[in-house]
């Protein structure tokens, strides 16, 4: 009688199930990426982290934010793991105001590896506004602020296309197959050999992509390594424990005429 | 052995490892939670500030922050610097000699956290016996190298890892 | 209780005894008879102690670093995630046990609708886990604000203004619980305080839940009385903590599947972006664990009936022990009870689920048509279905043969392994 009971159960739910393709019809699925950092032991790459912070530094940073990375960041293991020499160079490339000093004034000096990373706006106001209206948004945890995460932002950068017949766009709009809504007032700024990787690999559109995909998957997620990690023991330990108590129960339990 | 026996020893086996790997188990678990205490990343990565000390006379000192806490820096005068090695080690509580406190060709410059070895407080300067500080709350007296003379503090003030950058900064931490 | 007075065995342990008498305390925990046919749905209790110790123990750790600011909380978040020493996965044991808490807790009150565990003499239990219930929601409306991301803030505005739905006072309510002219800085201050005082509150009654059950000791499969202690009932230690244990550990290798693997998963990914009041996301849902009750509110077209509804929804379990009219405890006795228990767990589920879907078209009609069963169940199908039903035989212990009915001798058993 339950059985019967459960499976009518399981038969309405996966029927509620089939009804979700319904709504969500006229968007379209992003682009399924086999990134490195998915499944259960995925890690980071650390050679195409590298190359996207290249890409964020040289084409991103002038419109988008990180406001809660520090440059420390990028030489913390799990990350793109720069040298501590190559950290502090970067930090040092930017002129990061400081103070105010003993004369109470404000100074800029070079950056340090403890210094958050540099904004390209003073705050929100003036990044809309020298955006034609539209606050490109911080991206420390952009990967997981957007449903579809990683594949969703890799989608979106190679997803610009001309408008289908019917669609007018106004200045300063673009069309974007993958963007909800498929309007996008971020200009396609990838094209092939943007950036000049300095280890050699050609700087596609597909690859830089993927790249500062990869670089902006780390940066909202920089314990992802360490997470896998801790996880596949973790896991271990509690099977192992519970195979233990397992056995201790049934020995336990067969002291008197019940089953556990 | 009889059959009997055995049946006990693999219960009594069970058991142990069941608490030994759950005594683990806890112990892992609790140690996350005292550690979230430590400083954290941001805390341990602010370890540097650099001072301009161009514009201290000598005789003279200021004092910065660093970590938190008070760093002393003192522009010694020749008469001080001869006060300060003039002295016996045997007098000292914490024998240390003076040019262990400073850097070899930099002697007029004494940079010591401003922290008084008993309980904490900040030294105040030019006081006390020893012309160099006392600590009002428990009455400890520091000489011109920041060493222990009198009262209750057992060590000398510390002297912090630092470097001089040029011949006008100097780089704490 | 166990009969016969516990005697502590030093001098010293009976000076205290006496004095406090905690090892008594202690002895009756220990030796507490529980019926012995009890299955893994009662191994939630346990469960649900553990959820609570975690949730106290990692918001505490929590409070230690978070900053209830509305300019500085979302960056004193990311802060915990990436800077402190393991915050990560603090607040992701933190985020994620709120979710595995409810989903205990659902566990745990379907199985007490299923085994009648509601009824005679258990009644002041039942409504005690009602009010933790209660509770439990503030403190995880309360806590999802926190973080001050955008479902956080357009959670606390949508839920805060259910109370506008109020005739005459209903504003000053709203304005009364913001302490502000929004959803702003006192808001989410007053969160925080009530989101730290709540699960001490929920501690004390949970006290007093495991001390109402233990006055007429645990229901069980069966649903009938059983002396204590007998044949039918084995002491708590070792036999019921050892399975508890054994329950909370497969419990907790799910848990820790979300934690290490999938931690953002039963969230929702607007809440990474900063609490923004000029822009709305475009699908606002509460969690998941909050959803049957979302679809009943939006399932009537009226303010304050919505919100009468949704609150009417959650009251009317108070009033369960009364509206049930079977004398037999146990659904496995109760053949045309038991499918009306399972349509009613078929209709809560699709209500979550229509709740997380758009209100409008064939989803609005689900939950019209869910709302309507799912009062109906309560007041018409109880106390009809109880009064007309003609309950299978119930055996008299069990542990012995059956003596009346039909019933196969070893039912108690059966019972246990189709459950």
């Amino acid at each position: 009688m339950i059985k019967s009971n459960l499976k009518l159960f399981v038969l309405s739910f996966l029927l509620l199930i089939s009804l979700r393709p319904l709504q969500s019809a006229e968007m379209v699925d992003p682009i399924k990426v086999d990134w490195s950092f998915k499944g259960l032991t995925g890690t980071f790459d650390r050679a195409s982290l590298q190359r996207g912070f290249q890409v964020y530094k040289e084409v991103c940073a002038s419109c988008h934010s990180m406001q809660y990375l520090s440059y420390r960041n990028l030489g913390e293991p799990g990350g793109p793991e720069f040298s501590e020499q190559e950290v502090k160079a970067i930090a040092a490339s930017f002129e990061i105001e400081d103070g105010p000093d003993s004369q109470g004034e404000m100074f800029t000096r070079p950056g340090k590896p403890s210094d958050k990373f540099k904004s390209p706006y003073p705050n929100v106001q003036a990044a809309t506004a020298a955006n034609g209206g539209a606050y490109p948004p911080d991206m420390s945890v952009l990967v997981k602020a957007r449903k579809g995460g990683a594949n969703y932002i890799y989608s979106v950068l190679v997803g610009y296309e001309d408008p289908p017949p019917g669609v007018t766009l106004d200045e300063g709009v673009y069309y974007n197959k993958y963007m909800t809504g498929n309007k996008i007032k971020m200009p396609n700024n990838l094209m092939d050999g943007l950036v000049e990787y300095a280890d050699g690999t050609e700087s596609t559109v597909d690859q830089m992509a993927k790249d500062v995909t990869t670089f902006l998957a780390w940066a909202a997620e920089p314990e992802l390594e360490e997470r896998h990690k801790t996880g596949v023991k973790v896991i271990i330990y509690l099977v192992l424990l519970t195979i233990l108590v397992y056995l201790s129960m049934k020995k336990i339990w067969s002291r008197i005429d019940s089953e556990v | 052995m009889s059959k009997e026996e055995k049946k006990v020893n693999r219960r009594d086996f069970l058991f142990t490892a069941s608490y030994t790997v759950g005594a683990v188990g806890v112990g892992a678990v609790i140690w996350p939670m005292i550690d979230q205490m430590n400083p954290d990343k941001a805390q341990q990565a602010l370890a540097t500030t650099e001072v301009d000390i161009s514009s201290i006379e000598p005789g003279k000192s200021i004092t910065v922050l660093w970590r938190g806490k008070p760093v002393f820096l003192k522009r010694r005068t020749s008469e001080e610097i001869a006060e300060a090695r003039a002295v016996k080690l045997d007098d000292l509580p914490d024998p240390q000699k003076d040019e262990d406190r400073v850097k070899e060709g930099k002697d007029e410059w004494l940079v010591m956290l401003g922290v008084c070895t008993h309980l904490g407080c900040v030294p105040l300067k030019d006081k006390g016996d020893f012309n160099g500080w006392f600590c009002p709350c428990h009455g400890s007296h520091y000489d011109v190298s920041g060493r222990i003379r009198k009262g209750p503090a057992p060590t000398n003030m510390e002297i912090p890892k630092f470097e001089f950058v040029d011949n006008n900064t100097i780089k704490i931490g | 209780m166990s009969e016969h007075e516990y005697v502590p065995k030093s001098k010293a342990a009976k000076w205290f005894n006496d004095r406090l008498p905690l090892l008594t305390l202690g002895a009756h925990l220990t030796d507490y008879p529980t019926p012995k046919n009890l299955n893994y749905w009662w191994t939630f209790g346990g469960i649900l102690t553990f959820c609570l110790i975690t949730q106290i123990v990692t918001g505490i750790v929590l409070a230690m670093h978070y900053v209830a600011h509305a300019d500085l909380a979302f960056a004193s978040v990311e802060h915990i995630m990436r800077d402190v020493n393991y915050g990560w996965l603090i607040r992701y044991i933190h985020s994620n046990g709120a979710s595995m808490f409810f989903l205990a807790v659902y566990i745990h009150i379907f199985r007490s609708l299923f085994y009648g565990s509601y009824k005679s003499p258990r009644e002041v239990i039942w409504i005690i886990g009602l009010m933790i219930y209660l509770l439990m929601m503030a403190a995880a409306f309360m806590g999802y604000v926190l973080p001050w991301g955008q479902m956080s803030f357009w959670g606390a505005t949508v839920i805060t203004n259910l109370f506008s739905a109020i005739p005459l006072v209903g504003d000053s309510i709203t304005t009364w619980l913001w302490g502000a002219y929004s959803v702003d800085n006192p808001t989410l201050n007053r969160f925080f305080s009530l989101h730290y005082l709540i699960p001490f509150l929920i501690l004390g009654l949970v006290v007093l839940h495991i001390w109402a059950l233990h006055v007429p000791g645990n229901n069980n499969p069966v649903g009938i009385d059983i002396k204590k202690p007998s044949k039918d009932t084995v002491p708590f230690h070792p036999y019921i903590t050892i399975k508890d244990a054994f329950a909370l550990l497969v419990f907790m290798i799910i848990f820790a599947g979300f934690v290490f693997f999938t931690p953002n998963v039963l969230g929702h990914s607007d809440n990474y972006i900063p609490a923004n009041p000029l822009v709305t996301p475009a699908h606002i849902v509460p969690e998941w664990y909050l959803l049957p009750f979302y679809a009943i509110l939006r399932s009537v077209p009226d303010k304050l009936g919505g919100v009468i509804l949704m609150f009417s929804a959650i009251f009317i379990l108070f009033v369960l022990p009364w509206l049930d009219t079977s004398k037999v405890r146990s659904a496995v006795f109760r053949p045309i009870y038991r499918q009306f228990f399972w349509i009613l767990v078929i209709d809560v589920l699709m209500l979550g689920y229509v709740g997380a879907m758009p209100a409008e078209g064939i989803y609005l009609v689900l939950a019209r048509v869910g709302t309507i069963y799912y009062f109906l169940h309560f007041i018409v199908v109880m106390p009809v279905v109880g009064y007309l039903e003609k309950t299978d035989p119930i055996p008299m212990s069990i542990s012995e043969p059956v003596l009346s009915g039909g019933a196969e001798p070893s039912l108690a058993r059966k019972v246990n392994d189709k459950v």
